[in-house]
């Protein structure tokens, strides 16, 4: 598909608007339908589209198979910290209101977990994409 | 500090594994997988103290107060299966450094480890749980990340073994997932304690009924209950050295909780045992898995497989003492729970020795290793005369009060099975035993013991089902109390 330019110029706009939308399903996440795992299987989208479109070495380029293993990783330390710091701060285990004054604290320690989970959906979607597109058949 | 120590039991392994993957060298994860694994030993001894001095423990998470919230419940009988789950994961932790170097290739260490970490995580979480969706989320974690470890193993075999433990696993967890649904239809909640309040005012639905035996199949494709055990012998047999004794000693008896809990505690023991026959439906089952799974260990040539098909038969001990539905019978299943954990720990990392030293766990591979590794053979010969029901080890504690139940229940011939079974135990043993020490040794003059990495851990287990099997009270007198606790509103 390298040679079609509707194609490949199609996939340079669209790019950054699938990667802000994802944003936009993650911050959304704690009042309407969304959150981290659909935002990061939408981010994971943009990745793979540029990858079908300018080819799998060129992606990699930029999104290391490596970066993407650390988001998986990360992700988890993300969630499992978040409970952590709560528990610093003198409530139990994921209890938000430790984070602010109200409401307003259960609203941040949602948007924390579920970044969590963005950062490790968007790893482990991204991963396993490039494992099944590096695949070569037989017959190459 | 302490407040909080119910959900350190899981969080602290869970938030070391991602950090296993960003530690370059295999080492420096496994150094973080011995702390992570002896700080949930620790954590969970130390539950086991507070719960038996101060009772029931309730921890609500995010401070949603249960039923609402998920609620971390820990009583007497969990508490007891945290000790055996982290515990062994504490003597297998040190014990998979040189183990694990040689069977999975260097790049791979770091994610065993991750892999390792997720799985324990996973089992403790099953067990301290008192939501019944968690522990649905944490069995997933428990065997997703099982599966992994066992597709690390050497052989080719290993990936379709995990492929099909993948397959069964996956329909047992979704049995348990449709029991779980049913019951939130029901009822409306998820919180155990809150059921057993619930529930018998539904137990005529046919909707309760339904669910029960969703989960009961889904338990028993997890413990491997005969005829629901297939995936476990190629999983065992094909399975890295260290992930065999790690999973033999703990997966299957969070399954044997898993299912005391559900059926004991949340539909409570009247309704399993008067109005659906539990204990008539798995005695049968329990019998044959005993005779003719010791049967089929007698005629393995493999030694992890023969281990293996033994584990299938021991859980038919386990379950047994379940079907005799009383205080008695129970008691001997909760002790063999730690027991079998025991014995199989000890025979399996003896097995991960030779493996280390031989690269093969062939019957023949064992050939003259009475005088090539002693230590090694001398701690199959001790764990295996605990798997016989020696006396002065833990398997003879088992076997005593299992036939003290089937005793006072009257069924003498059951007694007679369990006695009959041990004679079998004692012919697969033997057989190992007969090649190790009375074949002269074919191999290589420079074969040497193997090091004490392997061996410490080895011979710490086997110390322990001698310790066990001598004073015996400490952990009699916790089984027993578990047990009255799950037989709570029958007769003793």
């Amino acid at each position: 598909m390298r040679g079609e330019v509707v194609v490949r110029v199609g996939a340079k706009v669209l790019a950054p608007f699938i990667i802000t939308f994802g944003l936009c399903v993650h911050f959304h996440g704690d009042y309407s339908p969304g959150g981290g795992f659909q935002a990061g299987v939408i981010l994971a989208a943009a990745i793979a589209l540029l990858a079908l479109v300018y080819g799998l070495e060129a992606v990699q380029k930029v999104v290391t198979p490596r970066f993407v293993r650390a988001c998986a990783a990360l992700g988890v330390i993300i969630f499992a910290g978040v409970g952590v710091v709560t528990m610093v701060l003198g409530h139990n285990y994921l209890g938000y209101d430790a984070l602010a004054e109200g409401h307003a604290g259960q609203h941040y320690g949602i948007l924390g977990v579920e970044l969590g989970v963005l950062v490790t959906v968007f790893g482990v979607m991204v991963t396993v994409f490039y494992l099944f597109a590096g695949r070569r058949g037989r017959t190459q | 500090m302490s407040a909080h120590l119910p959900i350190l039991q899981v969080v602290v392994p869970l938030l070391a594994a991602p950090f296993c993957l960003f530690l370059k060298r295999g080492r420096m994860a496994w150094g973080l997988a011995v702390f992570a694994s002896w700080a949930a030993l620790a954590i969970a001894l130390a539950l086991l103290g507070q719960v038996t001095q101060e009772g029931v423990l309730s921890y609500a998470i995010g401070d949603w107060v249960p039923p609402i919230g998920i609620e971390y419940r820990v009583d007497i009988v969990n508490a007891w299966v945290l000790v055996i789950v982290s515990g062994i994961g504490a003597v297998v932790a040190p014990y998979s450094m040189a183990s694990i170097e040689r069977e999975v290739e260097a790049g791979r260490i770091p994610l065993f480890y991750a892999a390792y970490l997720l799985c324990l995580s996973g089992l403790l979480g099953i067990t301290i749980t008192g939501d019944m969706f968690n522990v649905f989320v944490f069995l997933e974690i428990s065997s997703l990340s099982a599966y992994a470890l066992i597709a690390l193993g050497q052989a080719r075999r290993a990936l379709t073994s995990a492929f099909r433990y993948l397959i069964m696993g996956s329909v047992g967890a979704t049995f348990i997932v449709i029991g779980i649904g049913l019951l939130y239809v029901m009822t409306g909640s998820l919180n155990m304690a809150d059921l057993a309040q619930l529930l018998p005012e539904v137990w005529d639905s046919r909707t309760v009924k339904v669910a029960y035996g969703f989960l009961a199949v889904g338990f028993c494709l997890k413990l491997a209950l005969f005829p629901l055990h297939l995936w476990l012998p190629n999983a065992y047999t094909y399975a890295p050295s260290a992930v065999t004794a790690f999973m033999a000693s703990t997966a299957t008896k969070v399954a044997v909780y898993m299912l005391l809990r559900f059926f004991l505690t949340v539909f409570g023991a009247p309704f399993s045992f008067d109005v659906m026959a539990l204990d008539r439906v798995l005695l049968p089952l329990a019998l044959v898995a005993i005779a003719s799974m010791s049967l089929v260990a007698i005629f393995q040539v493999n030694v992890k497989r023969l281990l293996a098909y033994s584990s299938v038969a021991q859980i038919g001990y386990m379950i047994l003492g379940l079907s005799f539905a009383t205080v008695t019978g129970l008691t001997a299943t909760l002790l063999h729970l730690f027991n079998h954990a025991l014995m199989k720990g000890a025979l399996f990392m003896a097995m991960g020795c030779v493996m280390y030293r031989i690269g093969s766990v062939h019957i023949n591979a064992v050939a003259g290793l009475g005088r090539r590794m002693p230590w090694t053979m001398a701690a199959f010969v001790a764990g295996g005369l605990s798997l016989v029901g020696v006396p002065l080890t833990v398997g003879f504690v088992s076997k005593w009060y299992l036939i003290l139940g089937a005793l006072e229940r009257g069924w003498w011939w059951a007694a007679i099975l369990v006695l009959l079974t041990s004679l079998l135990a004692l012919v697969y043993i033997w057989r190992v035993v007969e090649v190790a020490y009375f074949r002269d040794f074919p191999g290589d003059e420079a074969t040497r013991e193997a090091p004490w990495t392997l061996l410490g851990p080895t011979w710490a287990l086997v110390a322990l089902n001698l310790y066990f099997g001598i004073d015996a009270g400490r952990t009699v007198g916790i089984a027993r109390q578990a047990a009255e606790v799950l037989m709570a509103g029958i007769g003793p």
